[in-house]
C-alpha cells in the first residue's frame, strides 16, 4: 500500500528525514518509535503532504502512485488520513459541517454527487456511536473549547467518516486517560480491516497494548534504526532509547 | 438653503443650521494634516462636482430593490430615492411608536418637544462634516419609541441612488429616541444601482434613556463608485444596552465615525465589526467610547481581512474620566491580509484618567494560520475552500451577538460570497 524509498525531507536546509525506507501492507500495522527530535512527526506530516517541508530525495508511493506532486487534500482523497498530535480549533463550524464539508469535497474530487442529507446523517449517528460520542458533541465548534481527550476522540471520529487506507496516527495517546485511551483504541482496532492499514506514532508503549502492532519501528535521527516485532516495544519500554542510540553509534 | 422650504425661519432648527454652515465654512473638508484624517483622503472626492439636490425624484419597483431589503422577514421601512423619501417603498407606523420622516418632525408641531431637547445636541459641532450635513440635510429617518415600547419588528432604513445625477452627495439626518426600558432594532443600507459616483455624508443621532437596547446594524455593501461618511453618535443613560454592528464589504471609500457617550452609570456599549475588502476599496473605521461615569462597560471586536491592493484603518480611542472609576474597556482589532498590496494601520488611543479600571485593547494584523490550513488540506478540502472557510471562522464570533436570526443568516451568506466560494453546508 505504501513504500517509502530512502526519503530525505527538511524545512530550510535542514535535513530532519535521513533516508526513511518503510513499506506498510494492507492489513497491516506499524508502530514508529522514537526518541523527541527523532523526526516521528515530521515523517508524518510529509506523509500528509505539508508544504512546509520539503523533500530532497526519496519518494513515497501509495499503492503504486508516486505522491510528489499531491497536495495534501488529493492525498486525503487518495485515502491518507493523518489524526493530528494538536488539532486544530475552528470557531464558527460544528463538527457536523465540517465532516460534510470533508466528505462532500472528497466525493467532488471523485466525480460523486454530494451525499445525500439522511444518509450523512445516518453515517454521523453510526460512526458517533462507534467512539461513544454524544449528540451535543456534534453540534460544538470543531475542537473549540474541547478536552483533550474530546479532540483525540474527535480526530478518530473524523478517521471513522472518512474511512480512509492508510491511517496515521500521530502521538494519539498523548493527553488521553485510561477511559479515553481505550474508547480510541477500540475505534480504531473496530475500523481496521485486511484492506487498510495504519501507522501509529508514539513516543510510549501504552497505546500499543491496545493496538497491537505487526510491525515496530525504532526512529532516531531521521532514520530507521531497527525494525522488529511488538516484542521491540516491551523491550522500549523497558530499556529506554539509550541502548538503540548507541546500537546506531556502533 | 437646505431645511429652508420646510422649515419656518423662526424655527429653533434654523438657527441650529446657520450656525452649522458657518462652522463647516471655517474648517472646510478635513484634510490628511489631521491626525484623525491621516490615513483617509477625501482630496479625490473633493473634485468631484457633485449635485446636492437631485432635479427629478425617480421611481423605483420594489421587485428591482427587493434583494436589499431584508425581505425574508416582515420590517418596518424607511426608503429613500436618490435622498427623497418613497412613501412607495416605505411602511412607516404611529401606531405607539412614531418610525417615519425627519422632515415631519421637524415641521409638525407634537414633535417640537422631542426635536427641541434632542436635535443636534449629541452631534459634534466640531466635526466639519457633521456641521455639513446639519447645515444641508433635508431628509432622513426619525423613529421614537416611548417608556416600555418595543417595535413589532425591526426597522429598515435604506438609501437607494439611481444614477439620476451623473454625480449626487446625499445628507441624510437620523434621529432615534429610545426612551426608558423601550426597545429597537435598526438596519441601515446605503445603495447605489449605477456605476454613477455617489457620496454620502450620513449622521445619525442615538438617544438610549435609561435600560433602554438599541441593536444597529450596518450593512456596507455598496459598488466601487459609493463613498460613504457615516457619522454615528450615541447618547447612553444609565443601564442601557447600545449594540451597533458595522459589516463593511465594499464601497469606494467609507468613513465610520462611531462616538459613544456614556451619560449614566451600568451603562454597556457595544461594536462589533467585520470587513472584507478586496479591489482598492478603503475602510476607516473611527470608534470613540467617552466613559464619563462610574461601573461602565465597552466592548470593542473589530476583525478585518484585507486582500488584493485594499487598505483599511482601525482607530479605536477611549477616554475614561477621573470620576469614571471601575470601567471595563475592551477593545480588539484583528485583521487577516491576504494580498501583499493590502494594507491596514491599527492604532488603539486610550486616553486614562481613573485609577480603578479594567482597560484591554489588542491588535494583530496576520496571514492565515499555516497549521489550520494544512488540517483542513489532510481533511479532504482544497486550499482554496479551507482558506475560505478558515476566514469565515475568524470573521464568525463577531455575528454571535446578532439578534435578528434573518440578518445573521444574510451576513453569513454574503461573508460566504465575498470570500469566493460556496461552501459545503448552509450557513
Amino acid at each position: 500500500m505504501l513504500k517509502i524509498d530512502n526519503l530525505h525531507a527538511g524545512v530550510e536546509g535542514n535535513e530532519i528525514l535521513n533516508g526513511i525506507n518503510l513499506e506498510v501492507k494492507a492489513g497491516e500495522v506499524h508502530a514508529i518509535m522514537g526518541p523527541n527530535g527523532s523526526g516521528k512527526s515530521t515523517l508524518a506530516a510529509v506523509i500528509a503532504g505539508k508544504e512546509e517541508f520539503e523533500v530532497t530525495e526519496g519518494t513515497v508511493v501509495l499503492n503504486g502512485e508516486d505522491l510528489e506532486e499531491s497536495a495534501p487534500e488529493e492525498r486525503a482523497h487518495k485515502g491518507i488520513f493523518l489524526s493530528f498530535q494538536y488539532p486544530v480549533e475552528i470557531p464558527g463550524v460544528t463538527v457536523t459541517n465540517f465532516m460534510k464539508t470533508a466528505i462532500n469535497e472528497s466525493r467532488k474530487a471523485k466525480g460523486l454527487e454530494d451525499m445525500p442529507a439522511n444518509q450523512m446523517l445516518k453515517l454521523i449517528r453510526e460512526k458517533s456511536e462507534l467512539l461513544d460520542i454524544n449528540r451535543k458533541f456534534l453540534s460544538r465548534s470543531l475542537n473549540e473549547g474541547f478536552s483533550g481527550g474530546e479532540k483525540k476522540r474527535n480526530e478518530i471520529f473524523q478517521m471513522a467518516m472518512l474511512e480512509p487506507k492508510l491511517a496515521i496516527l500521530d502521538e494519539t495517546d498523548s493527553g488521553l486517560d485510561i477511559d479515553a485511551l481505550r474508547i480510541v483504541a477500540n475505534g480504531v482496532n473496530k475500523l481496521k480491516s485486511k484492506d487498510n492499514a495504519v501507522i501509529i506514532i508514539t513516543h510510549y508503549q501504552r497505546l500499543l497494548e491496545y493496538i497491537v502492532p505487526d510491525y515496530v519501528h525504532v526512529l532516531h535521527e531521521g532514520k530507521i534504526v531497527k525494525s522488529g516485532s511488538k516484542e521491540l516495544a516491551f523491550e522500549l519500554e523497558e530499556k529506554g532509547y539509550d541502548w538503540i542510540k548507541n546500537e546506531a553509534v556502533v | 438653503m437646505a431645511f429652508e422650504s420646510n422649515v419656518d425661519i423662526d424655527h429653533p432648527v434654523h438657527d441650529v443650521r446657520v450656525e452649522a454652515m458657518k462652522n463647516f465654512e471655517m474648517k472646510g473638508f478635513p484634510n490628511k494634516k489631521l491626525e484623525a484624517w491621516k490615513y483617509t483622503s477625501l482630496n479625490s472626492l473633493q473634485k468631484v462636482d457633485f449635485s446636492i439636490f437631485p432635479k427629478e425624484v425617480n421611481a423605483l419597483e420594489y421587485k428591482d430593490v427587493k434583494k436589499y431589503f431584508l425581505h425574508e422577514m416582515d420590517t418596518y421601512k424607511i426608503v429613500f430615492v436618490d435622498g427623497i423619501y418613497s412613501s412607495f417603498l416605505s411602511e412607516t407606523t404611529h401606531d405607539g411608536v412614531d418610525i417615519c420622516l425627519m422632515s415631519s418632525a421637524l415641521t409638525k408641531p407634537m414633535y417640537k418637544p422631542v426635536i427641541d431637547v434632542y436635535f443636534n445636541k449629541v452631534a459634534s459641532n466640531d466635526e466639519s462634516l457633521t456641521t455639513l450635513n446639519t447645515a444641508f440635510s433635508r431628509e432622513g429617518a426619525y423613529i421614537y419609541i416611548p417608556k416600555n415600547k418595543m417595535p413589532k419588528k425591526p426597522v429598515e432604513i435604506v438609501h437607494f441612488a439611481t444614477g439620476n445625477e451623473a454625480s449626487l452627495m446625499l445628507q441624510p439626518r437620523n434621529l432615534i429616541v429610545v426612551e426608558e426600558n423601550a426597545e429597537l432594532q435598526i438596519i441601515e443600507r446605503h445603495q447605489s444601482l449605477t456605476s454613477n459616483e455617489v457620496l454620502t455624508n450620513c449622521v445619525t443621532e442615538i438617544y438610549a434613556a435609561t435600560n433602554a437596547i438599541v441593536d444597529y446594524y450596518k450593512v456596507q455593501n455598496d459598488t466601487a463608485s459609493s463613498s460613504l461618511i457615516d457619522n454615528t453618535y450615541i447618547n447612553q443613560k444609565n443601564k442601557s444596552v447600545v449594540k451597533v454592528h458595522t459589516f463593511a464589504f465594499g464601497g469606494k471609500l467609507t468613513r465610520n465615525n462611531l462616538n459613544f457617550y456614556q451619560n449614566g452609570e451600568y451603562i454597556d456599549s457595544t461594536m462589533k465589526g467585520v470587513t472584507i475588502l478586496g479591489e482598492k476599496q478603503h475602510v476607516d473605521h473611527h470608534t470613540l467610547v467617552h466613559h464619563i461615569e462610574p461601573n461602565c462597560e465597552s466592548h470593542q471586536d473589530y476583525k478585518g481581512i484585507y486582500g488584493e491592493n485594499s487598505t483599511g484603518v482601525f482607530n479605536g480611542k477611549i477616554i475614561v474620566d477621573k470620576v469614571a472609576q471601575k470601567t471595563n474597556a475592551f477593545q480588539q482589532n484583528n485583521n487577516i491580509l491576504i494580498s501583499d498590496k493590502a494594507t491596514i494601520n491599527t492604532k488603539p488611543q486610550l486616553e486614562i484618567f481613573a485609577d480603578d479600571v479594567k482597560c484591554s485593547h489588542g491588535c494583530t494584523i496576520g496571514q492565515l494560520d499555516e497549521e489550520a490550513l494544512f488540517y483542513l488540506q489532510s481533511r479532504g478540502i482544497p486550499k482554496k475552500e479551507a482558506r475560505a472557510l478558515l476566514m469565515y471562522a475568524f470573521a464568525n464570533n463577531v455575528l454571535e451577538s446578532v439578534r435578528i436570526p434573518e440578518l445573521k443568516t444574510r451576513i453569513n451568506k454574503l461573508i460566504a460570497k465575498k470570500l469566493g466560494v460556496s461552501l459545503g453546508f448552509d450557513l
